[in-house]
């Protein structure tokens, strides 16, 4: 017998190309990067508190980390590369924080790490990119980077810091609202940072701090630390965090009634929180620092329009598709924000791989102003190379008719402290 | 605050504390003493009541009393529906055997948390209170040598607040008449005292055990149906409640509930009056230092019997 043997014929050609193809497309991913290594995606380890205290914020993180990246790799990514995220929740646990970070340099083989908010978290972590030499760029609000507790690989270029908030707050609130003073923070490293720089500036502007108190993220329940403040209390400055803090507001409602201190917070006593729930009809004429207003207010500009677009945000700051979800508005342009600035600064030291990362750090220590963009939609920001902390505009906003509309914003200068520490004598 | 208004403030915060945990640890000593079983899964009840409290919530709609009493009657009997299936699909498979009925709970715990952080997220959301107004309490006292009435501010309290402290009294009473009175509470004191001359009696305790597994998590989710308006549903509230609430059954004495109920007025009381005055991780080391010290020197606890 004889086998038939079968020509190439145009449509043989075509199934043994698809066929190929299919074969490529299933290839493990460094394969296909083989013939060309400047075209493996740029890691970016991302510090997610998707569960535990800081959820909330981790899932807002999460949708503003998504909707920048996709931006970016929409225009090209980084160098012509993409940007691939590596999300890892840390339980909002410093311990497992810097499991975390270890798990990006070691068996992840990121870029960079990013991401983290909670102070705690910082803390645990930092020390352990600072030994790693992992460029860690953290979104956290706390004056642990400017303060010169963590280290030269530790950058804070997203989100202003605690102190020149509570340092731009104090002369509005001592002129405005009173000048003896009650504090309630949280009791871990962010709230003593209100704790230590409000007091500090308030008795700069005349007023004092009558009392502190501290009360624990973790708690559930409020009305028992509220007999503590004094009764010649002029203003109530208020900040917490955690999953109960529709508990604690409301609970302070509660026992002010219609009478009471003037009330100042901070918004993230009410991040992620619908301010018309019910039981917060006291909040009506109270004031609260935001670092980006949570509605879209009349003069928006056109970056922040489009940066609440791309995220998905509406004009109470809610989520577009649920009204009930709201955002962590106040904080969460940080993500951007930093994103676009590690991709200015691996762009500016040509950044091609983790042995550049010492030079990644050098380019955005070298960074100064920026202007307000589509990259900076919270407004300018001033960068100081030397204490690793960026500094920017802070708003106050009053609650009027159950919307948070702004009344005050601050002067970059108004933000400004010396400089407690120069990172750029640390070896890198 | 002056020492008077303050301490009946601190009490009355703690009484509310109190009334919760008592139902939530009448729940796991009445687990514990009819099937001894220790629940470490008790606290995720309490949870998924308070969860499916606001589901119903936002549901019902309308005025808020509306969705509130659904919740109130719909929660529990769905969290005791669960329970009892757990007990039939996983604690009977084990036999009881207390150290992997332990592991088992352990596991169920987990399921629960994080099935919740899947579907209902992990925002704290709040179930509005069905009343909620502000009750001030006057206060007498020397104004600047003039003796008077006053109403300082804080000096009060919701009546929501009063309210959960009798409910959760209501409901204790009719645990115990249950207990005392009827004949499924006969049946379980019955399978409580032995077990085996129980079956040897025709009492079906396999059907039994899951009607308690059921009451114990139902009485969880009431307990937590009754705090939603206060604090919000979470998906990690239930790890407190758990704590206190083994602290709670501990010091009472296992399986005895008036010595829970008591237990749970006393530590819930420190607890609030403590706080105040003193801190509340003080009032944890109290609390803790006092469990310790049943242990040693009373382990059946303050009301428990000695079991061979």
């Amino acid at each position: 017998m004889t086998k038939l043997i079968k020509g190439t014929s145009r449509r043989g050609a075509l199934k043994t190309l698809a066929g190929a193809a299919a074969g490529a497309a299933s290839l493990p991913l460094w394969a296909r990067y083989a013939q060309a290594q400047s075209s493996e995606p740029i890691r970016i380890g991302f510090q997610q508190h998707s569960t535990g205290i800081g959820a909330a914020y981790g899932r807002w993180y999460g949708r503003t980390t998504e909707a920048a990246v996709k931006l970016l790799n929409e225009g090209g990514g980084i160098n012509g590369r993409m940007i691939e995220i590596i999300a890892e929740d840390d339980g909002t646990d410093p311990k497992r924080g810097a499991e975390v970070v270890e798990k990006f340099a070691n068996q992840h083989g990121c870029d960079v790490g990013f991401g983290t908010l909670f102070s705690h978290v910082v803390i645990g972590s930092a020390p352990r990119a600072g030994e790693l030499k992992l460029p860690y760029f953290v979104v956290s609000e706390g004056h642990h980077v400017a303060s010169g507790m963590l280290n030269r690989y530790t950058l804070q270029p997203g989100i202003t810091d605690v102190k020149s908030q509570v340092q731009a707050m104090a002369p509005y609130v001592s002129e405005n609202l009173g000048k003896k003073v009650t504090m309630i923070f949280p009791d871990f490293a962010f709230g003593h940072d209100h704790r230590d720089f409000f007091t500090a500036a308030i008795e700069e502007q005349g007023g004092e701090v009558l009392e502190q108190i501290a009360i624990p993220p973790s708690e559930t329940s409020f009305t028992k630390y509220f007999p503590q403040i004094p009764r010649d209390t002029e203003v109530l400055y208020h900040v917490m965090v955690g999953p109960a803090v529709l508990t604690f507001v409301k609970e302070l409602g509660e026992f002010f009634g219609e009478q009471g201190p003037e009330i100042f917070g901070f918004i993230d006593s009410l991040e992620a929180v619908d301010i018309s729930s019910p039981g917060l009809e006291f909040l009506e004429g109270t004031y609260f620092w935001e670092g980006m207003p949570r509605y879209a207010q009349e003069d928006q500009s056109e970056h922040e329009k489009f940066y609440r677009e791309a995220v998905g945000v509406d004009e109470n700051g809610a989520s577009v598709s649920d009204p009930s979800d709201v955002s962590t508005y106040a904080h969460m342009f940080g993500c951007w924000e930093t994103l676009h600035i590690i991709k200015a600064g691996m762009e500016a030291s040509g950044y091609a791989g983790p042995l550049d990362r010492a030079k990644l750090i050098e380019a955005v220590e070298a960074m100064g102003e920026m202007p307000e963009s589509r990259a900076h939609p919270q407004g300018a920001k001033r960068f100081n190379g030397k204490t690793h902390q960026v500094f920017g505009h802070q708003h106050i906003s009053r609650v009027e008719n159950g919307r948070l509309v702004r009344v005050h914003t601050t002067s970059i200068d108004d933000t400004m402290y010396p400089d407690e520490v120069d990172y750029t004598t640390q070896p890198l | 605050m002056e020492f008077g208004p303050h301490l009946i403030l601190a009490t009355l915060e703690g009484a509310v504390t109190a009334a919760v945990l008592a139902l939530t640890a009448v729940g796991l000593s009445l687990v514990f003493g009819v099937m001894r079983v220790v629940n470490i899964a008790h606290g995720e009840f309490y949870m998924l009541g308070a969860v499916i409290a606001w589901y119903v919530a936002q549901m019902v709609g309308g005025h808020p009393a509306l969705g509130f009493v659904a919740a109130l009657v719909i929660a529990p009997l769905v969290v005791g529906a669960l329970a009892a299936a757990a007990d039939v699909t996983i604690l009977k498979r084990i036999e009881y055997d207390p150290e992997r009925t332990i592991v088992a709970t352990i596991g169920l715990l987990y399921i629960i948390q994080q099935l919740t952080l899947m579907t209902y997220g992990p925002e704290a959301r709040p179930v509005e209170a069905p009343f909620g107004g502000r009750v001030e309490l006057p206060w007498f006292d020397w104004f600047k040598t003039l003796f008077g009435m006053a109403q300082p501010w804080g000096w009060s309290i919701t009546s929501y607040k009063l309210f959960v402290i009798f409910a959760a009294g209501a409901v204790l009473c009719g645990v115990w008449a249950m207990m005392a009175r009827t004949r499924i509470g006969l049946l379980m004191r019955a399978t409580q005292a032995d077990r085996d001359m129980a079956l040897a009696f025709g009492i079906p305790v396999e059907r039994v055990y899951a009607l308690v597994f059921g009451i114990g998590a139902g009485l969880a989710a009431l307990g937590a149906v009754l705090i939603v308006p206060i604090q919000q549903a979470h998906y990690l509230m239930g790890v407190e409640p758990l704590l206190l609430a083994f602290i709670v059954v501990i010091i009472g004495g296992l399986g005895s509930l008036p010595g829970t109920v008591l237990a749970a007025l006393f530590i819930g009381l420190s607890d609030g009056i403590i706080s105040v005055f003193f801190s509340p991780t003080l009032a944890k080391i109290l609390a803790t230092l006092l469990v310790g010290l049943v242990l040693v020197f009373r382990p059946q606890g303050l009301f428990g019997t000695r079991t061979a």
